[in-house]
């Protein structure tokens, strides 16, 4: 514990009032907010190389392939999914710590995943990252003082003899005791390193902050404290996030939207309401059921649940058509032939499965035939129509409906 | 597993000629007038005219370097020029492949000279290798197992206070103590298995190899030290203890292996140094191994034996490489490649 | 062993007293584990909850025996069928060890030697107490990774770790654990490093092996989630010490301790109310170097004003039975936590709750 603690620790001890002022609602959605970035087809593949004398190009791993969304200005944006989906490798693309193999990244006119190395120094200080781990992100030399005020000299934003007060206003935004500037990490605890994490990122006064798993290394008690910051700054300041995240209780109270991920593509992407109570992709449902709750205690046993069956396959060799049939309750004939498109369902709502639906209320016949032009089992059928779909980010005016199986305008 | 081999040894190859232009390069870029310190010190001006044709000095450095390059793959004819060659069939020496050069200051090929002295510096590094290796390991582990006793800090305090004393000091004082004042060992002259016998070879090795032994000694003690601590550390260890294991096996079939892996790679590194000579160790014993023919050459400049030398020496080394990282592959399944 | 269970019929099939794991060290005495109490029966499972430091580890690696031959110091009585762990010698513990108590780790990947097959590394764990050939081993072994759900068994046993992915491993190691029949299973965090539909994956496959095999299990864990899914009883440690202990309907559904309600606070409810606030529990962990005065929670508790005097920072409240009974213990100095929680806490974390009431 540092002597910042201990001083306030023995003064009285903290109230019941102050806290509950720093405990958050969650953050709320404004529709009309325009977008602040806009990732459009997305495309993040590794090469796989042989092993012979010459090492050729076998292959690819797709970890990202082909994703689409928006983050409104001052808004959230929430990615989940497990390990291996791509979805850090997402948001690493998206800061250019990765150079896309594909797709685009809008931001304020100019396209963020094809600008020059040269020409993406300006860029860097309008979209800053936070990473998940806070033990292994700080360089353990360097002083807070000077990890902080690294972005700061490096883009000249203050003059030299300004840095120092500059870190010291950074380090109390974030909650630390700016006398602590001079200190190592390894004199902080782990929300406090997370917290200078934090303090580095905002440093340059960023519009986006692309957020991995900025608490699951953290201590449950802790978690919340660090929520409740970013949330603070977000108002504060107006900074749009992209919150990357395994855990869907923390990313429900983040983010007003939610984008779920498999296998590098996104499956469902909604407003919270929708995704959290009338999710529409089964992947989405086994996620939300998965999760052990805490409210079982007053019932006792387990929680009903869907059960996948496995694992989630290699991103080298992914199933043929749609990439979570090996693990879908649903999945029949079509979903090995053609890949589900995405398709938008609702106001704010898009889901890429075949069977699409709510739980227990999936339809017996494909909802996507007719749309992709082949009959019920995935063969091409030659009387059909197809729809020329474009997977679009944002959300469009129209939909199609699931249950009238039309296109509605509202 | 085997592409990955010949890979390495298709880069390993690349390494070596890239070597040996570098020290040519070095070599010319010397004030010295290589003709004439290979003609001698008397000699008149159209002496060094004719060495330097000899040796083939009068040409561009590219061009001797492709010649020494050719004679590599397909061995080479000496004197270089053909009209001396032609004019005095009887000085001509043949170098088969892979030759190395002609070194006018020896009078031989350079694989040759090597032939004989490569083997000395050989039995050097074995015998070094195989001490040093033994004792680092053993007092290493006892030193691991007892962490912070008496024992631990007195082996780790002792190998650092003989890496302290130089080579030549230590061997110095073999030579002058053990053999010449107390005569508890003769004094060593390096005897070839084929006229000693192995016994004899051995006996003939034990002072000079224990003194180049002790150089490492003390790395392989505190490396091993702290690699088995490291690995003791480990949460399979624990999974080991956990299972109902002895501690004996705990610490030889759980710790071990994965401590002495990376050891596998600095042994493999250090002796291929070796196998290019000990100079010091070499001096101080006059074992005449690759290490004395490299001070003797590069006092004499003699260039065709020092790049046959550097070529050698970065041979082993290269070899080495490839063989640790085969090894390692044997040792560590994840390493296993295709 | 057997004859032990039917003379003392009453006593619990695991007994911890006063359970004391100090670490010596430059700084000073760390009290890791500093007096925890617990019975645990067979064929039921104790969730001990705490985060990092908290010495909810440190105390079930105890129980194995693994601070031995380190500097620690570990005091007070293990009962294990009435047999006091702690006054055998080591050799008498290395037979218990793996046989009739088995534990599982965190992270299934660096608990298993990368050098060595999964197979061989079971079946290891079976030849040390049983007399068997290799190949009757090989075979018992694939059984045991067909009973925890691994397909093609028989080709998997040659797989190194490496090579699985990562609930195939934690498989792998339950299969490791339960291959003596071990009658007390600790799962320290098995489910953390694994992604939760896996997550479900193993818990079910934990407790359908604890109904088949009668096993106790204590469940390590800072997932209030899966101690409510998984454990009859429920243990919460902080600081080294037990702060609230009871059965898990009990305890999780009338927490009497601040720490506890911190807890349930600063986890947003999957399936409560989406506008529910998520409170956090202010400060940091405490050192155990220099633990608070009094009740190690003072300086992260809210409900000091609530305690008359300095009560809170200068007196280690006692673990003791709350209002609502005699098996729900806590630490706390509060004389009505559960009027707190329900008009103070439940509204501000869980409206929904609330109202309902």
């Amino acid at each position: 514990m540092t002597e910042y603690d201990e001083a306030t620790a023995a003064a009285s001890g903290p109230s019941l009032d102050a806290v509950l002022a720093q405990a958050h609602a969650p953050a709320q959605l404004d529709p009309n907010a325009p977008p602040v970035l806009t990732v459009r087809d997305l495309e993040m593949h590794f090469p796989v190389r042989s092993t012979g004398v010459v090492r050729r190009k076998i292959g690819d791993v797709k970890a990202v392939d082909g994703i689409s969304f928006q983050i409104p200005k001052g808004g959230s944006l929430g990615l989940v999914g497990e390990s291996g989906c791509g979805k850090s490798t997402a948001g690493r693309a998206i800061t250019r710590l990765y150079k896309p193999t594909g797709g685009s990244v809008e931001f304020e006119g100019r396209d963020l995943a094809k600008v020059s190395n040269r020409g993406l120094k300006p860029l860097r200080r309008e979209v800053q990252m936070i990473f998940q781990d806070p033990y292994s992100s700080l360089n353990p030399r360097h002083t807070v003082g000077s990890i902080v005020g690294a972005p700061l000299r490096i883009h000249n934003v203050v003059p030299k003899d300004q840095t120092l007060k500059r870190v010291q206003e950074l380090l109390e935004v974030v909650g630390l005791n700016p006398e602590h500037y001079n200190r190592y990490p390894n004199e902080f605890s782990g929300g406090q390193r997370q917290r200078i994490g934090i303090a580095r990122a905002l440093a340059l006064q960023p519009k986006v902050i692309v957020a991995d798993e900025p608490v699951s290394a953290l201590d449950v008690s802790i978690q919340a404290q660090v929520v409740n910051l970013l949330q603070d700054l977000q108002r504060e300041f107006d900074i749009a996030f992209l919150f990357i995240a395994h855990d869907l209780a923390v990313v429900r109270h983040f983010c007003p939207e939610v984008a779920v991920m498999y296998l590098g593509k996104i499956v469902e992407i909604a407003d919270r309401e929708t995704l959290y109570s009338r999710p529409n992709h089964p992947y989405t449902q086994a996620l939300l059921s998965a999760a052990p709750d805490v409210k079982q205690a007053a019932i006792g046993g387990r929680r009903e649940r869907i059960r996948l069956e496995g694992d989630v396959p290699s991103p080298i060799n992914p199933p043929s058509g749609c990439h979570f049939r090996t693990r879908c309750p649903l999945a029949r004939e079509i979903c090995a032939k053609v890949e589900p498109p995405m398709l938008q369902i609702g106001p704010r709502h898009k889901v890429a499965c075949h069977f699409a639906g709510e739980l227990g209320q999936h339809p017996a016949d494909p909802v996507t035939a007719r749309i992709l032009g082949v009959d019920n089992a995935g063969n091409p059928d030659p009387g059909a129509s197809p729809v020329e779909l474009d997977d679009q980010p944002g959300f469009s005016d129209v939909w199609f409906d699931l249950k009238a199986r039309t296109t509605v305008k509202p | 597993m085997w592409a990955y081999a010949a890979r390495r040894v298709v880069i390993g190859i690349l390494l070596l000629l890239a070597l040996s232009l570098v020290t040519f390069i070095l070599f010319f870029a010397s004030p010295a007038d290589q003709a004439k310190l290979a003609c001698g010190k008397q000699c008149t001006q159209a002496q060094i005219a004719v060495t330097e044709k000899a040796l083939g000095y009068d040409k561009p450095v590219y061009e001797q370097w492709a010649g020494f390059a050719k004679g590599v793959v397909a061995g080479r004819d000496f004197p270089i020029d053909q009209a001396q060659r032609e004019a005095a069939p009887e000085t001509v020496t043949h170098c088969a492949a892979p030759c190395l050069g002609f070194s006018k200051y020896y009078g031989e090929t350079v694989n040759s000279l090597i032939k004989d002295y490569a083997p000395i510096s050989i039995s050097l590094a074995v015998v070094a290798v195989v001490l040093w290796l033994f004792f680092g390991v053993l007092l290493g582990i006892a030193a691991a197992v007892t962490k912070g006793s008496i024992l631990d800090r007195g082996i780790v305090g002792l190998t650092l206070l003989v890496y302290a004393f130089p080579t030549f000091f230590i061997g110095v004082f073999f030579l002058k103590y053990v053999v010449v004042k107390w005569g508890l060992l003769d004094y060593p002259y390096y005897t070839p298995i084929a006229e000693g016998g192995v016994w004899g070879w051995l006996t003939n090795l034990w002072l000079p190899s224990l003194t180049l032994a002790l150089v490492f000694l003390a790395s392989y003690v505190r490396m091993t030290r702290a690699f088995v601590l490291e690995s003791l550390g480990e949460d399979y260890i624990r999974t080991a203890k956990a299972k109902g294991l002895n501690s004996r096996a705990v610490l030889f079939k759980h710790g071990l292996r994965a401590a002495l892996t990376p050891l596998v790679t600095m042994t493999g590194i250090d002796f291929g140094t070796l196998l290019g000579g000990a100079i010091i160790t070499e001096s101080v014993f006059a074992y005449p191994g690759l290490g004395l023919l490299t001070v003797q050459s590069s006092q004499a400049w003699d260039l065709p034996t020092v790049v046959g030398i550097v070529l050698i020496a970065g041979s082993f080394v290269v070899l080495m490489n490839i063989i640790v990282d085969i090894a390692y592959a044997f040792i560590d399944p994840r390493v296993r490649l295709g | 062993m057997e004859q032990n269970a039917h003379m003392d019929e009453k006593q619990p099939f695991l007994k911890v007293e006063n359970l004391k794991v100090h670490f010596p060290t430059q700084d000073g005495l760390v009290k890791a584990t500093d007096g925890l109490s617990y019975a645990l029966d067979r064929g039921q499972t104790l969730g001990i909850v705490g985060e990092s430091g908290s010495g909810k580890s440190v105390s079930s690696s105890a129980i194995l025996g693994l601070h031995r031959g380190t500097n620690a110091k570990v005091e007070g009585r293990i009962l294990l069928d009435g047999v006091d762990l702690l006054a055998l010698n080591n050799a008498e513990m290395r037979k218990l060890r793996g046989k009739e108590i088995a534990m599982i780790f965190q992270d299934p990947l660096s608990a298993m030697h990368p050098y060595y097959t999964v197979g061989n590394q079971i079946a290891e764990a079976y030849r040390v107490h049983h007399k068997v050939s290799k190949k009757a081993a090989r075979t018992r072994v694939i059984d045991m990774l067909e009973l925890v759900g691994i397909p093609q068994p028989d080709v998997r046993f040659d797989s190194y770790p490496h090579q699985f992915s990562g609930g195939m491993r934690q498989r792998a190691m339950i299969a490791m654990a339960l291959i003596n029949d071990p009658s007390l299973l600790i799962a320290d965090e098995p489910t953390t490093a694994l992604d939760v539909t896996v997550q479900a994956q193993i818990l079910d496959l934990l407790q359908n092996l604890q109904r088949e095999f009668n096993t106790a299990i204590i469940i390590i864990t800072h997932d209030l989630g899966v101690v409510a899914e998984m454990a009859d009883e429920a243990l919460v440690m902080y600081a080294g010490r037990a702060v609230e202990h009871g059965r898990v309907k009990e305890v999780l559904t009338h927490p009497q301790m601040p720490y506890t309600w911190g807890l349930l606070s600063s986890v947003p409810d999957i399936t409560g109310d989406p506008n529910a606030r998520m409170v956090p529990v202010p400060g940091n962990p405490p050192s155990l170097l220099s633990p608070p005065t009094g009740c190690a929670f003072h300086p992260r508790c809210v409900h000091r004003d609530k305690v008359p005097g300095d009560l809170c920072t200068t007196e280690l409240p006692d673990l003791v039975p709350g209002p609502r009974g005699g098996l729900h213990l806590k630490r706390c100095h509060l004389a009505d936590p559960e009027s707190i929680y329900q008009n103070e806490v439940i509204p501000e974390i869980a409206p929904d709750l609330a109202e309902e009431r």
